[in-house]
């Protein structure tokens, strides 16, 4: 069982009406955000379920948006999150699925392109409480929670690259808390993500990118 | 560093200590080229490193957790051990296993409690429509009702009504609130403790461990049952924050551990199967009014508890209880939308209306 927190049962600190539809919602774009490392110039939400029938009465679409800016859940700016998007030249698009039921209530996929050009898709789901789940990234299925400072390196499904990453952690004395591997097909791309606890120097990052088949490093810190 | 001035022998059988410490259930991935002990010694230095800048003792994985428990009982034994408050041992279980120093988890307590000052208060002197266009002014009504003079519940529960309400406004209108422990059930703790304060002159100290108290039981709830409406239904979010507040509420008014607990057990109780049933699906009505009741709720236990009156169930049978009802409970009373309140022809009109 993880660690359940005083500041889990006395929070999260958030801007209202509710920690699933607005906390979680600013959340996960949040790690979006992180993910991408450059501000935002389009983003496409597409909501789900619960989230795509009772978003407005709930502002998800205004924490979605704060968060895509780098708002946290405590953002007093999240109700202005239209506007200042605007200020920001960000272009928004909202769409609704209502059929689509194989999917938890609370789910969003983010489509996002940065300013730099950059760009990816997300899938988050809010499972309660302002606790969010990452399942999906470019459309492969992944799992991790955004409670930990996290490590997502994109590669080649080849021999050694677990190794890899470990040893590169390892020799920069970072901790693993979990991790996990996700790929498209064997030999395809895939997706090594490695939650961890401390910090995570910019010299780890730059040696684990440098080893041949690694396409693409992120770092989301919490 | 202190590591250095230890010599010889001692400084050998802390390295190792501080190895078993790291390594305790942790895979060691890739071990470097270097040999083993320096790795360890290398590990172990920046460990204590790493401890000394978090301002904690360097403990073992027992001692570690010699603050957490699993259950009331255990947190009751606790209490008679250390000799100490349930808000200490809650206190000290948080330093101990999130490994933060006691001033950075004062100090967060310190800002969760800035911000429930200022939603609870805020409200009363100048209202909020929220979003879905349910609630607004309620808080302000109950304010100036106590005002004239004209309460027939006193100046602390009725305090604690408009608190608790002007929570719900400020959450339902985008506000920034402390969920406590869900959004929907935000305004119950801080409106006991923050009534109770300024009817008894209580500190902000004092208020601290009022909050560490009821952080324990929503602990419990959260690790032993669930305190999701979606789960639960209301119970679990206006119920267990009932619990939590009548609790905290009995330390801070000077009762005992157990009298805290037995306090927690009869608020959960005097809410078994309270369902979940928002209209519109909005966290606006009927949570608020359901948050002045959690708050009348809590207080009555608190009173009882003080009075020396004994509970019958203890805290951890009453949880079980309210978990099994609230899996028992039909999907549209857990936060569906699809009963109660929100079938109402008057909720549905009140929706429509919105649209």
């Amino acid at each position: 069982m993880s660690f359940i927190s005083m500041f889990d049962v006395l929070g999260p600190n958030m801007v209202g009406p509710s920690s699933s539809h607005t906390a979680g919602a600013c959340s996960i774009a949040l790690i979006a955000r992180k993910m991408l490392g450059e501000p935002v110039r389009q983003v496409e939400f597409t909501l789900y379920g619960s989230f795509a029938k009772t978003y407005r009465g709930h502002g998800t679409d205004r924490a979605l948006l704060g968060g895509i800016m780098g708002f946290s859940t405590d953002d007093e700016r999240i109700p202005e999150a239209y506007t200042l998007a605007d200020a920001q030249g960000i272009t928004c698009h909202f769409s609704y699925n209502h059929t689509e039921t194989e999917v938890h209530p609370n789910t969003v996929d983010i489509q996002l392109t940065g300013t730099q050009g950059h760009a990816f898709s997300l899938r988050g789901e809010s499972i309660g409480g302002g606790k969010i789940r990452i399942s999906r990234i470019n459309g492969i299925a992944v799992d991790f929670s955004g409670d930990y400072n996290t490590l997502i390196v994109v590669h080649k499904d080849r021999i050694g690259m677990a190794a890899h990453i470990t040893r590169c952690l390892s020799e920069g004395m970072v901790n693993i808390a979990f991790m996990r591997l996700f790929r498209e097909a064997k030999g395809d791309k895939a997706y090594s993500i490695v939650e961890f606890d401390g910090a995570l120097s910019e010299d780890v990052q730059q040696k684990i990118k440098e080893k041949q088949d690694v396409y693409q490093v992120m770092v989301i810190r919490i | 560093m202190i590591f250095y001035f230890l010599a010889g022998e001692a400084q050998r059988y802390m390295t190792f200590q501080l190895c078993e410490e790291t390594l305790i259930g942790r895979e060691l991935t890739a071990a470097p080229a270097t040999s083993a002990y320096q790795y360890y010694v290398l590990k172990a230095l920046v460990k204590m490193q790493v401890l000394q800048i978090r301002n904690t003792k360097n403990l073992s994985y027992k001692e570690k957790n010699k603050m957490d428990f699993k259950n009331a009982a255990e947190l009751l034994t606790l209490c008679e051990k250390e000799n100490c408050p349930i808000s200490e041992i809650m206190k000290r279980r948080e330093c101990d296993l999130a490994e933060t120093a006691m001033e950075e988890v004062e100090a967060r307590m310190r800002k969760a409690l800035a911000i429930m000052r200022k939603s609870s208060s805020e409200p009363l002197t100048s209202p909020r429509r929220s979003m879905g266009g349910l609630l607004g002014g309620e808080a302000q009504l109950v304010e100036r009702h106590r005002h004239e003079g004209k309460s027939i519940c006193g100046n602390v529960l009725s305090r604690a009504v408009a608190y608790a309400m002007g929570v719900l406004e400020v959450n339902g209108s985008m506000g920034l609130i402390v969920a406590a422990p869900t959004a929907g059930s935000s305004g119950v703790v801080p409106g006991v403790f923050l009534a109770l304060q300024k009817e008894h002159g209580c500190s902000d100290e004092e208020l601290l461990a009022a909050l560490y108290n009821s952080s324990a039981v929503g602990f419990l709830a959260m690790r032993n049952a669930s305190v999701a409406g979606a789960v639960g239904g209301c119970q679990a979010e206006v119920g267990v924050a009932s619990a939590m507040a009548a609790s905290g509420a009995v330390e801070l008014m000077g009762g005992t551990p157990a009298q805290c607990l037995d306090a927690a057990s009869t608020a959960l109780m005097n809410l078994l199967g309270l369902v979940c049933d928002p209209v519109g699906g909005l966290v606006e009505y009927p949570c608020q009014y359901r948050n002045a009741i959690g708050v009348a709720n809590a207080l009555t236990a608190a009173e009882l508890a003080l009075s020396g009156v004994k509970q019958l169930i203890p805290f951890d049978e009453m949880l079980a209880a309210m978990y099994h009802v609230g899996r028992r409970l039909a999907p549209e009373f857990k936060e569906t939308a699809m009963g109660g309140c929100a079938t109402t022809p008057t909720g549905c009109a009140a929706c429509k209306k919105r649209g």
